[in-house]
């Protein structure tokens, strides 16, 4: 069966005064039905820029957007501007976007805003109606339903993300973009809220596309793992063995800097920088911090197929490196 | 005196004043309330605890930022109570910054940024603060010094900003440096790099450092003991590695709990999370202030007494009615802990 959503050679490009900044560069990602694909990736590496690709969420200053973004097996990108919000955002796609908490209006009670998307997509025509979907959606996401009444200040912070989770779901999309769902939440909250997200997969079934920089969130919810470094999918994969026997040096680097509070190990940091994504380099863009770089990665890695599910963007699992040895 | 704390503090609060209208009193925030504890020459605590439960309130106080309303900070055996005495302490204790980029002038270059402390601190000779910066660079890694001399902020990475940040902080000799979430702004990748810097700085150049971070899989290779807050109150004190074996008090095994390692099998289960929220810092709880959301709260004792730092094994206190057994103690000195070790 077809994944529900397949993204291919998706690129997004940001006019700026220094030239065209290459945030997404030709991603390549799939996300199976009631499945849950985290995007992995540092601050910079161009993953909220692939959330808003994927939803048609621009600014201003695209310089350019290109690509495939099938959803179901239909290429989103030939739809034209309303139709695409009329039948696919929010309904379709949904987002709970970063710092979600303090996207919320002020001075709209939460109820409100949660029946919002109700009343603009037409699906309730009386105010009872919509308290009622208002009330079911706020149970769902454990908000106390009198909060309905209340203003977004009048709630907590992990409050304010359920609320948001709300949103997003009440039109019971068939893909929901979190992006950094848990990053400005304190320890224990943010334990609460993956717990939520948790349960909310298992009894929806909706599918999650997942954008956090933290190797501990994405191992929380992840089926499967993008990693993604200077605007490129380098590995992706089952998320068991991303935590487990990462395949791209980059990902092995990842993981090392990165210890878990039971691991005895120190971390292992990585040295040097991405590169700018004004004028990445033409081959690999990892080649100047990897430790494995040979001849080849002066050039563009191609994508190369990995046993047990999923790709690598590296050359050492070519033909070339075996010639190389 | 060998042995002797570097830095002790006795039943430290720092309140803030709530007013209406700028000047009707209307009560008070207890950020730090009644905070105890001692560092040792050359060693590393990490304050570790939620937001808003008073880790930057005691960091602030640490570096004579905030005056305390109540309690002791004792510094090389002197006792911190007149201006003069703050200002002199001052000039011992080094702060590095959370953002670093918030905490560096964004128009100054690097050699700038760091000859001003030496500038205000009286050193007037300019081949004397050239070469004090420089060997400051060279302490943090921003090697070749005079590469890095002419550049501004904005034109290194985070990490050599965090680093710029620390080599700022140790320029003018400190004995004690006070880290406040000093990589929470920074990548993963990124993170170890910093923290092993001021581990060795700490190390080479016997300084003790109070680290606080809300993070707790940062502080098991950076420091020695840990120190955990919680509304305002320490709860818990012991060695990094008994903490975070065998932690006593319900708060900090409810905190350590939450924490997922990178582990395939997350995803399949539910993580245990206590209920509630932590309480208001205005009007907090009777009793001890985790009460109201602990498993193992006594009903007539938890929510009536607050509970005194009892003693589980020598080093390792919990203000827990729990160990009441246990022999109270008032301060845990960290000769102690290094006993049992």
């Amino acid at each position: 069966m077809a994944p529900l959503l397949r993204v291919e050679e998706l690129r997004l490009y940001f006019r700026t005064a220094a030239g065209p900044v290459r945030a997404v560069d030709g991603v390549y990602l799939e996300v199976g039905r009631g499945r849950t694909v985290a995007v992995l990736g540092e601050s910079g590496c161009g993953k909220t820029s692939l959330a808003r690709a994927i939803l048609r969420l621009l600014p201003r200053n695209v310089a350019h957007y290109s690509g495939r973004v099938l959803l179901d097996g239909e290429d989103l990108m030939d739809l034209p501007e309303e139709q695409f919000r009329q039948e696919v955002r929010w309904v379709r796609l949904s987002l709970v976007p970063q710092a979600a908490m303090n996207s919320l209006n002020p001075v709209l009670r939460v109820g409100d805003q949660v029946a919002e998307p109700l009343w603009l997509h037409g699906r309730v025509r009386r105010p009872e109606e919509a308290r009622d979907h208002v009330a079911e959606a706020l149970r769902r996401v454990g908000v106390p339903t009198e909060f309905a009444d209340r203003y977004p200040f009048e709630l907590s912070g992990g409050m304010r993300q359920r609320v948001a989770i709300a949103m997003a779901l009440v039109l019971r999309p068939q893909l929901v973009v979190l992006d950094e769902p848990t990053s400005a939440l304190d320890v224990l909250t943010q334990a609460n809220l993956l717990n939520l997200l948790k349960t909310l997969r298992w009894e929806l079934g909706t599918s999650f596309l997942l954008i956090t920089h933290d190797v501990a969130t994405a191992s929380e919810l992840a089926d499967d793992v993008a990693l993604m470094y200077a605007g490129q999918i380098v590995e992706f994969g089952p998320a068991e063995r991303f935590l487990t026997e990462p395949t791209h040096p980059y990902a092995q680097a990842l993981r090392a800097s990165v210890v878990g509070l039971r691991e005895e190990r120190a971390p292992q940091p990585l040295p040097g920088r991405p590169p700018s994504l004004l004028n990445p380099p033409a081959g690999c863009r990892f080649a100047e911090r990897c430790p494995a770089r040979f001849d080849p990665c002066g050039q563009a890695p191609p994508l190369v197929p990995v046993e047990g599910g999923g790709r690598v963007m590296c050359w050492l699992y070519t033909q070339e490196a075996s010639h190389a040895r | 005196m060998p042995g002797d704390p570097l830095l002790a503090v006795r039943g430290l609060s720092t309140w803030y004043e709530l007013r209406r209208w700028g000047f009707l009193h209307q009560g008070w925030v207890r950020a730090v309330d009644g905070v105890s504890f001692q560092l040792a020459e050359g060693e590393a605590v990490a304050v570790v605890g939620e937001s808003g439960c008073g880790k930057s309130t005691l960091a602030k106080t640490l570096l004579g930022l905030l005056r305390p309303l109540r309690g002791e900070v004792w510094f090389e055996g002197r006792r911190l109570s007149t201006a003069d005495d703050w200002r002199w302490y001052r000039r011992r204790v080094g702060y590095v910054q959370q953002d670093p980029y918030g905490a560096l002038p964004p128009f100054l270059s690097v050699r700038r940024i760091l000859e001003e402390p030496l500038v205000v601190n009286g050193v007037s000779s300019p081949s004397k603060r050239r070469a004090q910066v420089v060997e400051a660079l060279e302490a943090v890694q921003l090697v070749p010094p005079e590469e890095f001399l002419t550049r501004f902020p904005h034109m290194l990475s985070g990490g050599q900003q965090q680093r710029l940040v620390v080599a700022r902080a140790i320029l003018l000799g400190p004995r004690l440096l006070v880290a406040d979430e000093p990589v929470s702004m920074l990548d993963a990748s990124v993170r170890a790099e910093v923290l092993q810097l001021l581990r060795s700085l700490q190390q080479r150049h016997h300084l003790s450092v109070v680290y606080i971070t809300h993070d707790l899989s940062t502080v098991r290779h950076f420091c020695e003991r840990v120190l955990v807050m919680y509304a305002g109150k320490l709860v818990e004190q012991a060695h990094v590695g008994d903490l975070l074996r065998e932690p006593q008090h319900p708060y900090t095994q409810a905190l350590l709990a939450a924490i997922p390692d990178p582990d395939p099998d997350n995803a399949k289960r539910l993580r245990p999370v206590p209920p509630g929220e932590p309480p208001s810092l205005v009007r907090p709880p009777e009793g001890c202030r985790f009460h109201p959301r602990c498993p193992a709260a006594i009903p007539g004792v938890c929510d009536r007494r607050e509970p005194p730092d009892f003693q589980v094994r020598p080093g390792h206190v919990a203000a827990c009615w729990l160990y009441e057994g246990a022999r109270t103690v008032t301060v845990v000195s960290a000769a102690e802990g290094a006993e049992s070790r």
